[in-house]
């Protein structure tokens, strides 16, 4: 009986390694299936990232650099329209687009300053071909000549070199020469084309850093337009938003971590907290619209606001962040403290709080990282005015820099969607930045209680 | 969109910001005193422990006397300010006026108010003269009103200074009284959570109820037409606009679900093999990496989306012969994907972790693979966390908004093809409320109410996830 039953089991036995073998390449090629899926989603992600910062590097960068056209001007007193050159309003006021003109016009109906090749350009121009040959600089440019003269007022009646900035399509047609491209013909025409390749032939062309972007505000011509404004706006909401997040953050989390008691009432503000949490930031305008711009009065589009909202949004997070840094603090620390007669304000104030300020300040940068990418809310209470003067203050109407993004993203003119990017990689530089300083202060300011 | 820049006459007197400053300095110098006071009352009773409390607990005790009556009295008045001038003015106003609907005199008085803050600013226009006369009235009140609250403050601050001088007394328990003032800050701030709630669900709800009066709730969640625009002129045709939400319902939850299509693989696969397969030392380089796709800012995905992906996949479909509209709702979905990756797999990273390691041992133990171990085991064990987290990735994706804004369409078709284009409920909302806007009319308020239909949607996945993980987990210790 005994002897066959074992006989059973070693055939079983047998039949069951067998089957094991028999399966087992299939089982690893499995295995190696599964394993390759992981990879490919891992590689997927990363490619993406790659993509995404490579398309934004490339289509950005070259919004960093300016073109600018050297352009010998007469400032002739006559045609500026100044008679006492010690007058700061006759200068201010002077028409410096006359001598512009003139000068631009007198290159080609002179013919002093042109290369053999276009000998046929000496004929006088005509009405549509002025305007055409005004039209490759830029309107700023007449400030740059203005603001020359008044520095240096003796220069009145003489002849003086600028560089000027160019007009946004002959920046987009100069750089698109230089990085080996035939250049887009679609916004000039031939002969302006022929003009700027004169220009450039005589090296009366270069490309400088572009100092416009960082310091001047939202225009509707794509060469003057900068970030200046949109950043001191987003500076100010983010002013706003830390100085009241960050000590209501903290006294919440410290409220619900060490006095609060485990009753209805705490566990209702525990799961609002959640749920705020996880509510998209576009309810947050809505509420912002309805309460503070509907129910009391308060303007429109000024940091303030701005920096209210966000502090509605980011404020969840940073309390779940923050309680999580208290949570971190031994509860031997605080028995301590009790032991040697300390009240409860004293245990707070003086060793959890302390001891978890590198946690929260790392949860409460990142917090504050996302606050400064927003976009939405801030449509809803209407940041997305044009906005030119840089804002004084929190109360004066401002942009911000993603809206700022958003505007020029969606604006048909590829001079400005090259700027969009550009603002978006200052953007991701400052959260970077953020990101880093955040994981830094976890590595310096961190400790361990083990 | 407008250029504001222009600067009215400045309204002088002391402002609210130069009254607090003040207040604050006041509670400095009430802190120093009273910190003072309580170290001299113990000096002369010669024994230091004849106080309470330590000499400091009086000075913050005098500094909260200070602080507390008086920015309660500023914050009072700022909010009741407007309402009283506002009444005042209207009562100032011809009874012509005053006999027109509530909406007419509301745009009387801000006519009022803008003629004389900026008296030059609309050139051209002659305002009547009743409109001049209460203009003025508006800013003597304005400045009287002012004045008065600086008075009342300075006095105010004058008076809890005494009481709190007064108050210092050896027998006084400073200390629990000021903990207990710092407990009461402390709950003040953790309800503010409450208060953004309360907040949301009534502005929300009011202008959504107010919408639902002029329009039907069943034709506006079953209807399949979506217009609003057409709403502008009460005299035009179809003047009341179609606001059947449908369509919107139908495209966000496109948008979503390929958005979901992308992440869910693609997070899952990477949070197993970053827990399960990949080094420690891989796993501490490639998550932060991975995680940067968080922190992007959802406008610089929309740029992606709108002005990379979306003109790739229409050139591509070109190419297959296919009509693909510039504004395809793949490429919304594609890019919103992508963006909420780290959301699914650092959620379900954190619950494989979670995982005992004795289930893993006892199933290599069985002579299981890896990937069994993890298909058969490790995945089923942390289930409910990984279906939350998909719930929660899925509310980030049906309230993403500036994707959508930037590269979906505005047009609602009803339609599930990936390939054409489609609307969402944040896109509506957008573009309903930015923009000169009436506040009244059925095409804004409209925007409420899909903000309350969104908010209800995202309520209900919250939950819902919170609930699948609280009954589903299972506790192994």
């Amino acid at each position: 009986m005994s002897k066959a039953k074992s006989k059973v089991s070693i055939a079983n036995n047998l039949n069951t390694i067998d089957l094991v073998q028999r399966n087992l390449a299939k089982r690893k090629r499995a295995e190696w299936r599964f394993r390759a899926y992981g990879v490919g989603a891992i590689l997927f992600g990363l490619a993406c990232l790659l993509i995404l910062f490579s398309d934004i590097i490339s289509k950005g960068h070259g919004a960093f650099m300016q073109t600018q056209i050297y352009m010998e001007v007469t400032l002739d007193s006559q045609r500026l329209n100044i008679d006492d050159p010690t007058s700061d309003q006759q200068i201010r006021q002077a028409n410096y687009d006359s001598v512009l003109a003139q000068a631009l016009i007198a290159q080609y109906e002179t013919g002093s300053t042109l290369s053999e090749n276009t000998a046929d350009s000496f004929k006088p121009l005509s009405a549509l071909d002025k305007r055409q040959l005004l039209n490759l600089i830029s309107t700023g440019a007449v400030y740059t000549i203005g603001q020359r003269l008044s520095d240096n007022p003796q220069l009145l009646n003489q002849t003086v070199g600028f560089w000027l900035i160019a007009d946004d399509d002959v920046d987009n047609y100069v750089k698109n020469i230089e990085h080996g491209g035939k250049g887009f013909s679609s916004r000039l025409n031939k002969q302006q084309q022929e003009w700027v390749n004169n220009w450039m032939a005589n090296e009366q062309v270069r490309q400088v850093f572009n100092s416009t972007f960082f310091t001047s505000g939202d225009s509707r011509e794509p060469e003057q337009a900068g970030i200046h404004s949109a950043l001191v706006g987003s500076l100010y909401m983010l002013l706003v938003t830390i100085g009241l997040t960050f000590p209501i953050g903290i006294a919440a989390a410290v409220y619900l971590e060490e006095y609060a008691a485990k009753n209805r009432v705490t566990d209702f503000i525990e799961v609002n907290i959640n749920n705020l949490a996880a509510v998209p930031s576009i309810i947050f305008g809505l509420l912002g619209l309805a309460i503070f711009i509907g129910f009391f009065d308060m303007p429109r589009s000024v940091p303030l606001m701005g920096g209210l909202v966000l502090t509605l949004m980011t404020l969840p997070t940073i309390i779940i962040s923050s309680r999580a840094a208290i949570k971190a603090v031994p509860p031997s620390i605080r028995d301590a403290a009790y032991g040697l007669g300390a009240s409860k304000m004293q245990v707070v104030l003086h060793h959890v709080v302390p001891l978890a300020m590198p946690g929260m300040l790392t949860g409460a940068i990142i917090g504050f990282a996302l606050a400064l990418g927003e976009t939405a809310p801030l449509l809803m209470i209407g940041m997305v005015a044009f906005i030119v003067d840089v804002p004084n203050g929190l109360m004066d109407p401002s942009s911000a820099l993603p809206v700022q993004i958003f505007l020029w993203a969606d604006s048909p003119e590829r001079a400005f969607v090259e700027r969009s990017s550009a603002a978006i990689m200052v953007l991701l530089a400052f959260l970077i930045t953020m990101n880093g300083l955040a994981v830094w202060l976890r590595h310096r300011l961190g400790r361990s209680y083990q | 969109m407008q250029y504001i820049g222009y600067k009215g006459n400045e309204l002088t007197y002391m402002e609210t910001p130069t009254l607090i400053i003040i207040t604050l300095l006041c509670a400095t110098g009430a802190y120093i005193l009273g910190r003072n006071r309580a170290s001299n009352i113990a000096y002369r009773a010669g024994k230091k422990n004849v106080l309470h409390s330590l000499p400091y607990y009086y000075g913050v005790l005098s500094a909260l006397w200070c602080v507390l009556p008086c920015l309660f009295i500023v914050l009072a008045w700022n909010l009741l300010d407007d309402y009283v001038v506002h009444t005042a003015i209207v009562k100032l106003l011809p009874g012509s006026v005053q006999a027109l609907p509530d909406s007419e005199i509301e745009l009387m008085v801000n006519t009022v108010i803008n003629n004389a803050l900026y008296p030059n600013a609309l050139i051209g226009s002659n305002p009547p003269d009743y409109i001049l006369q209460a203009g003025q009235d508006y800013l003597r009140w304005q400045q009287l009103s002012q004045l008065s609250l600086t008075v009342v403050v300075l006095i105010s601050l004058g008076l809890a200074f005494s009481l709190g001088w007064l108050w210092i007394k050896p027998k006084v328990h400073a200390r629990q009284q000021v903990e207990r003032v710092f407990q009461w800050f402390l709950l003040f701030c953790a309800s503010i959570a409450v208060v953004t709630t309360i907040g949301i669900v009534l502005s929300v709800l009011f202008e959504s109820l107010r919408f639902f009066q002029s329009v039907n709730l069943f034709d506006f969640i079953f209807g399949t037409h979506w217009s609003p625009q057409t709403a502008l002129r009460i005299d035009q045709v179809g003047a009341s606009g179609a606001f059947g939400a449908v369509p919107l319902f139908l495209g966000t939850l496109l948008i979503s679900f390929i958005a979901m299509l992308v992440a869910v693989p693609a997070g899952l696969m990477s949070a197993i093999y970053l827990s399960e397969y990949a080094s420690p030392r891989f796993r501490a380089t490639v998550k932060p990496i991975l995680e940067i796709l968080a922190g992007i800012p959802s406008v610089v995905y929309g740029f992606f989306a709108a002005l990379t992906v979306a003109p790739f996949i229409r050139d591509v479909g070109d190419l297959l012969g296919l009509d693909v509209s510039s504004e395809s709702a793949l490429a919304a979905g594609l890019v919103m994907g992508v963006m909420i990756i780290p959301y699914v797999s650092s959620l379900s990273d954190d619950v494989i972790k979670a995982v005992p390691q004795s289930l893993r041992d006892g199933s290599l133990g069985l002579g299981a693979t890896q990937s069994e171990t993890i298909k058969l085991v490790v995945i089923p064990a942390a289930l409910p966390g990984i279906v939350s987290g998909i719930l929660l990735a899925a509310s980030r994706a049906i309230g993403e908004t500036m994707i959508v804004v930037m590269a979906a369409g505005l047009a609602a078709h009803l339609t599930v093809n990936p390939l054409e284009s489609v609307t969402t409920i944040t896109v509506q909302i957008v573009t309903l409320l930015v923009g000169d806007q009436e506040f009244d009319s059925p095409k804004t308020l409209s925007a409420f109410a899909l903000g309350l239909m969104l908010f209800i949607v995202t309520l209900i996945l919250n939950y819902v996830a919170l609930y699948v993980v609280r009954h589903y987990r299972e506790e192994y210790e």
